[in-house]
């Protein structure tokens, strides 16, 4: 029984983790850029939601309507006026402006908030639990997470196949120049799409801010929980992805109930193992977003 | 007739080495002239210059842009303690072991890690140096966590006095830098060189030319990991104290080496050494800034990037043709 409980938080944990892949896969699909900065985004939008919080005296989860626009428009203003200006052939220069942007935010954040954790407070809603039966209870909190997540990914999906903006990420992920000559503005396309890959960001810097404690060092290990659920899951495959996290979630919950010590090295245990026997991921969706 | 042969050399290349030369003897004189402060500096620019110089060839020559070179670095340091501390071996002696041993465990994490394509090869490699971070702090007789220090029994048996020992050290940390040098200047003149720039500049180009571009890439991976353990095992032992996060830190032994690379001058072997040169001036003088420091360092990389992508040195070879070692290829044609 406390195994299943274990592997029921994983699961839980894991749509954290698909969230957090979310916006970096849709963001390789559409541009093939790897932001290095992802998982630093996710503080940043921790932080502006503490802010909101702190400022407006509102729930975290109420916040989201200020967080969400607002890291939207910082993902266009980044990919306009920054990174579209490194996108080509060659794979150093997004790959190094995104490390040296991770590198800023990390110590901005530092400089501004110190390098104290802290946790935003969502009431009661936090200690909540349903019941559900065998002596087993799911918490209140993890649920709407998970809920959430789902949500996301299958917006994402639906987004993706079903409407114009999506026909366009699609197009300009197979073809940049006869994106184009059939009208795009792939700059444009591309700010869009980071816009959409920061709002995923802002949703996933709350709920983990809502979870645990952060600081503003903890952003590369996000960076990584979220590039293994990509891997895991396959590339270009939402549902992949979410499977990707929840694999990811209950590697670690075991690894945790195993020795607190291997919590984060079961993960990337399961990782490597993945690696090594399905290098393409468990559910590859190659011929699309690839 | 006329005989065609290929001329490596030009004037700024013999004043260059001039100076390189000079500059060496004068800094092996260093314990004479310089205070104690000054060679511990010395030795730090050293390890720079050299998991610099590294880093270029990796990812400025061969296109692996790792972002987890701190693996070796602190799996170097690590093997050096366990050695030494573990298994009795003298601490110098376990410098190029901690290399061997590092190298042997870099090939299968290469078979690894070459499974992912591009970006996410960065990204990978970050995740392994994550696994021997975790894996580091899992080992309890190198003090798990916390980490260890090296009894002082260990510490003297390198040399019986402090000072010969501190000169001793930064002779190493000297030579140790110079034949890394040396090795990849080597590697440049070959004919690996030449297929090295090849995929440098146009890897379809370099495969369509016969080169073994994935056999290649292993074999710098593998060299890399080697002089890169041997760097951070050489940088521990001065510290003589080893923990997780200092030996694995992202921040010491990747971000600082990536930006003096990229500000230096990628795919080029002066640009690691200008850049080292610019990273402590920086450095010495904006130190007290605490995190603002690598915020301008992060923001000055970010614009060498995008308006000088070929780095300090890239723009003043491009300019005016010069180069400090001679590297350069051209045919000279002569008439009999």
């Amino acid at each position: 029984m406390e195994w299943l409980n274990t592997i029921l938080q994983g699961i839980l944990l894991g749509g954290l983790y698909a969230m957090f892949a979310a916006g970096l896969s849709l963001i390789f699909g559409v541009m093939r850029l790897v932001n290095i900065a992802h998982g630093d985004l996710i503080v940043l939008a921790a932080y502006i939601a503490l802010v909101t919080v702190q400022a407006l005296g509102i729930n975290p989860i109420l916040s989201l309507v200020l967080v969400v626009p607002v890291m939207a428009a910082i993902g266009y203003g980044l990919q306009r006026g920054l990174l579209n200006r490194t996108l080509g052939d060659d794979l150093l220069p997004p790959l190094l402006v995104t490390f040296g942007l991770s590198v800023i935010i990390q110590n901005g954040l530092l400089e501004l908030f110190t390098a104290d954790s802290v946790k935003l407070d969502a009431g009661t809603v936090e200690i909540e639990s349903i019941a559900v039966g065998g002596g087993l209870a799911i918490g209140v909190l993890p649920l709407i997470q998970f809920a959430l997540a789902v949500a996301v990914i299958a917006g994402l999906q639906w987004l993706f196949y079903r409407t114009a903006l999506g026909r366009a990420f699609r197009a300009t992920s197979d073809d940049q120049p006869v994106a184009q000559l059939m009208g795009l503005n792939n700059a444009h396309v591309f700010g869009l799409a980071m816009a959409l890959s920061l709002a995923i960001v802002a949703v996933a810097g709350v709920l983990l801010a809502v979870r645990a404690n952060f600081d503003p060092a903890i952003g590369p290990a996000r960076l990584i929980f979220g590039f293994e659920a990509v891997i895991i899951g396959g590339l270009g495959s939402m549902w992949g992805t979410l499977a990707g996290g929840i694999i990811l979630g209950v590697a670690q919950a075991i690894g945790a109930q195993l020795d607190p010590g291997w919590n984060l090295l079961a993960g990337h245990i399961a990782f490597l193992v993945v690696l090594a026997l399905r290098p393409e991921g468990l559910f590859p969706k190659v011929d699309r977003m690839s | 007739m006329s005989d065609i042969r290929v001329q490596h050399s030009n004037w700024s290349s013999r004043i260059g080495t001039t100076i390189v030369v000079i500059a060496f003897f004068a800094l092996a004189a260093a314990p004479w002239w310089a205070e104690r402060a000054d060679l511990r500096l010395l030795a730090e620019i050293y390890a720079y210059v050299a998991l610099a110089s590294l880093w270029n060839l990796l990812a400025g020559y061969a296109g692996l842009v790792s972002v987890g070179q701190q693996a070796y670095v602190g799996l170097g340091a690590y093997l050096l303690f366990g050695l030494a501390m573990l298994a009795g071996v003298h601490p110098l002696v376990a410098i190029p072991v901690a290399g061997v041993a590092a190298a042997i465990i870099s090939v299968p994490v290469a078979a690894l890690m070459f499974r992912l394509r591009g970006h996410y090869f960065a990204i990978g490699t970050w995740v392994m140096a994550e696994v021997f971070r975790l894996l580091a702090a899992q080992t309890s007789a190198l003090g798990g966590g916390s980490g260890t220090s090296l009894p002082a029994s260990l510490v003297i048996s390198i040399a019986s006095s402090r000072q010969m020992r501190e000169f001793l050290m930064y002779w190493i940390a000297l030579a140790q830098m110079v034949a890394i040098l040396f090795a990849i200047f080597w590697l440049l003149r070959s004919r690996y060189g030449l297929a090295l720039t090849a995929i440098r500049d146009n890897e379809l180009g370099a495969r369509s030319n016969g080169i073994d571009v994935m056999l290649i890439k292993y074999a710098v991976y593998v060299a890399v990991a080697f002089g890169t353990a041997m760097v951070g095992a050489l940088i521990f032992l001065q510290k003589i104290r080893i923990s997780p996060d200092t030996a694995f830190s992202v921040n010491d032994w990747t971000a600082f080496v990536i930006f003096i690379t990229v500000i230096g001058g990628i795919g080029r072997v002066e640009g690691p050494i200008i850049g080292t040169v610019i990273f402590f001036l920086l450095r010495q003088s904006l130190a007290d800034l605490g995190a603002i420091y690598l915020l301008i360092l992060g923001v000055v990389a970010i614009a060498v990037m995008l308006k000088a992508p070929k780095g300090l040195w890239g723009l003043i070879a491009d300019r005016f043709g010069w180069q400090v070692f001679p590297l350069q290829r051209r045919l000279v044609m002569r008439k009999r």
